[in-house]
């Protein structure tokens, strides 16, 4: 029953799903006894109704952070099917089920710009450049809600630093997959495709700033942005780029794709800022998923060390 | 008789997305955020009532069904039933009752200003509904003050419009409706003064012929 071959076997460092998924179907075997194993797939549903587990591979050899947050982790259930990815469905019920068949191998991720080394890299081989830590970050988006997610991943800086960006380069621009075919959100001109994201270089360089592959100890759920992401944790949630294929370095600030959409909402920088309402929503407090009363939101989402990026910056006029 | 239980059934319907709200809060099935899953469910079965009114009397006429007015009241009620459930989502469970905030709110966000427009202007419509206020009004009068549920229909549309961040589907399938049945009453409303301005313009040649 079940089982995936070669294709589903992710970077060397993980655990083959085909194990992973053998084991539960083992376990579903047992416990309803050899007569009906036959029925695997039914079977399998029945024993655990209505809730959909991905059965995600496990990641090996994840340290821990002191970047971490000690606070309580939303649970996965949640993360994993209110999703803000509008490639695949402007409702957040609709990326759990829409993004369920999108291929995240082979995966390539083009670096270009202003860098020494230009080159396409294969999604596994940036994965094996540093060791995976846990990350446990408050994710706050602009609409007032937030979660705390056990990301998975490397600070950027590692992907940065071998890239070797020329002296001129000042910002890294971030590009979305764009294919409609497989992200059925891309056939309707909501925004201007394909999502690009930016972060000027310090930023980038910063070692809160996650380049993500995982999230409570498995690979990266597809509707979470899998297989490669950014996590900026002190800033707003779309400044978090999934499903990765192009990294840029460039002089220029990029145009972001919410900034391009409506700039008086959505500025380059767009940190988390209690003091500057967006036009539709206060900002001064947010409602953590679970919690009926909002908690007030914090300068920087809580990174205070970060503060130092923007100092002197009248951070009202760069929202 | 016959009506009447027609009208328990109606009744029920209406009741139906409350329930099934209910039902998805009890279950546990609201989702991540039930806050947010509460105030759009309600917010859009008010809209819904608004458009389901303001398409009896268009409907009514075009399939000479008379039996139909006999609904509006109710529908309109509901209408201000769940805009009533949605504005009390928003000051209790969103704001939970924070004053300052709500007032900043609508100081600030015009999508805020216009729900509270559509909003307020369903109160005078829904305390005159009874028969004794038609009576105590008038017909006119109260036709004239009932046609508040236009402005009322384009402010809540306008409010769905400013909220959405980049999807604008919805909303502007909302307001396809909203602009064909204000359609209806336009034509109906222009048509015959455009006949009687063809009639007075063609002059005694037309009169001849008749
Ligand atoms: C007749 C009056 C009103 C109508 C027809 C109406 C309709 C709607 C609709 C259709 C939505 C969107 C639902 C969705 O996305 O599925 C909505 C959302 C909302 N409405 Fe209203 N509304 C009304 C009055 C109000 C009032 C008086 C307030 C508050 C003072 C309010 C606050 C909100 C809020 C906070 C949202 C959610 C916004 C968000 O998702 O960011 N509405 N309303």
């Amino acid at each position: 029953m079940l089982i995936k071959k070669a294709a589903d076997i992710l970077a060397s460092e993980i655990t083959p799903k085909s194990l992973y998924m053998n084991r539960r179907a083992f376990l579903a075997g047992t416990a309803i006894a050899g007569a009906v194993a036959v029925a695997g797939v039914g079977v399998q549903e029945m024993a655990s109704p209505s809730e959909v587990v991905q059965a995600n591979a496990k990641i090996d050899g994840i340290r821990k952070s002191s970047f971490s947050t000690t606070e309580k982790i939303t649970p996965y259930k949640d993360v994993t099917n209110y999703n803000n990815y509008y490639e695949f469905s402007t409702d957040k019920e609709g990326p759990a089920e829409l993004a369920k068949n999108f291929k995240t191998r082979p995966w390539t991720v083009t670096i270009d710009g202003l860098v020494k080394k230009k080159q396409v890299l294969d999604v596994d081989t940036i994965l094996k450049m540093a060791a995976p830590e846990e990350r446990i970050y408050r994710h706050r988006c602009v609409e007032g809600w937030s979660i705390v997610v056990p990301w998975v991943g490397f600070s950027l800086s590692e992907l940065i630093k071998r890239a070797e960006p020329l002296p001129k380069a000042r910002y890294v621009e971030f590009t979305t997959l764009n294919d409609p075919q497989q992200m059925p959100g891309l056939r309707v001109p909501v925004l201007d495709w394909p999502y690009v994201e930016g972060l000027r270089m310090d930023e980038a360089m910063h070692p809160l700033a996650l380049l993500c592959f995982g999230m409570y100890g498995e690979v990266l759920p597809n509707q979470d942005g899998a297989p490669l992401r950014i996590v900026v944790p002190w800033k707003y949630g779309f400044k978090s780029a999934k499903a990765i294929v192009r990294i840029r370095f460039t002089e220029e600030q990029p145009i972001n794709t919410w900034n391009k959409a409506a700039p008086s909402e959505y500025g380059f920088y767009s940190n988390v800022n209690p003091n500057v309402d967006h036009p539709r929503w206060s900002q001064a407090k947010e409602r953590r998923l679970g919690e009926f009363f909002k908690r007030p939101t914090l300068m920087f989402n809580g990174y205070d060390q970060v503060a130092s990026l923007y100092s002197g910056m009248d951070l009202k006029k760069y929202f | 008789m016959k009506l009447s239980w027609l009208k328990v059934a109606g009744f029920l319907a209406c009741l139906a997305p409350l329930e099934r709200l209910g039902w998805k809060a009890y279950s546990g099935n609201l989702g991540a955020n039930p806050i947010e899953a509460i105030t759009h469910a309600t917010g859009d079965w008010t809209l819904i009532f608004l458009l389901i009114t303001l398409a009896v009397t268009p409907l009514r006429k075009l399939t000479k069904q008379l039996w139909m007015i006999r609904f509006r009241r109710m529908l309109g009620l509901f209408a201000f039933f769940y805009g009533l459930l949605h504005f009390l989502t928003y000051i209790w469970l969103d704001k939970f009752f924070d004053l300052r905030e709500m007032l900043a709110d609508v100081g600030k966000r015009r999508f805020i200003a216009a729900g509270f427009t559509a909003f307020v202007l369903l109160i005078p419509l829904a305390i005159t509904s009874t028969s004794g206020w038609i009576r105590r009004l008038g017909g006119r009068r109260w036709r004239l003050l009932h046609r508040l549920i236009y402005i009322s229909a384009i402010a809540g549309v306008i409010h769905y419009v400013w909220l959405v961040k980049a999807d604008l589907r919805k909303p502007l399938q909302y307001a396809f409706v909203l602009l064909i049945l204000l359609g209806c009453r336009l034509a109906v409303w222009l048509v015959p003064k455009v006949r009687q301005a063809a009639a007075l313009s063609s002059g005694p040649a037309e009169f001849s012929h008749e």
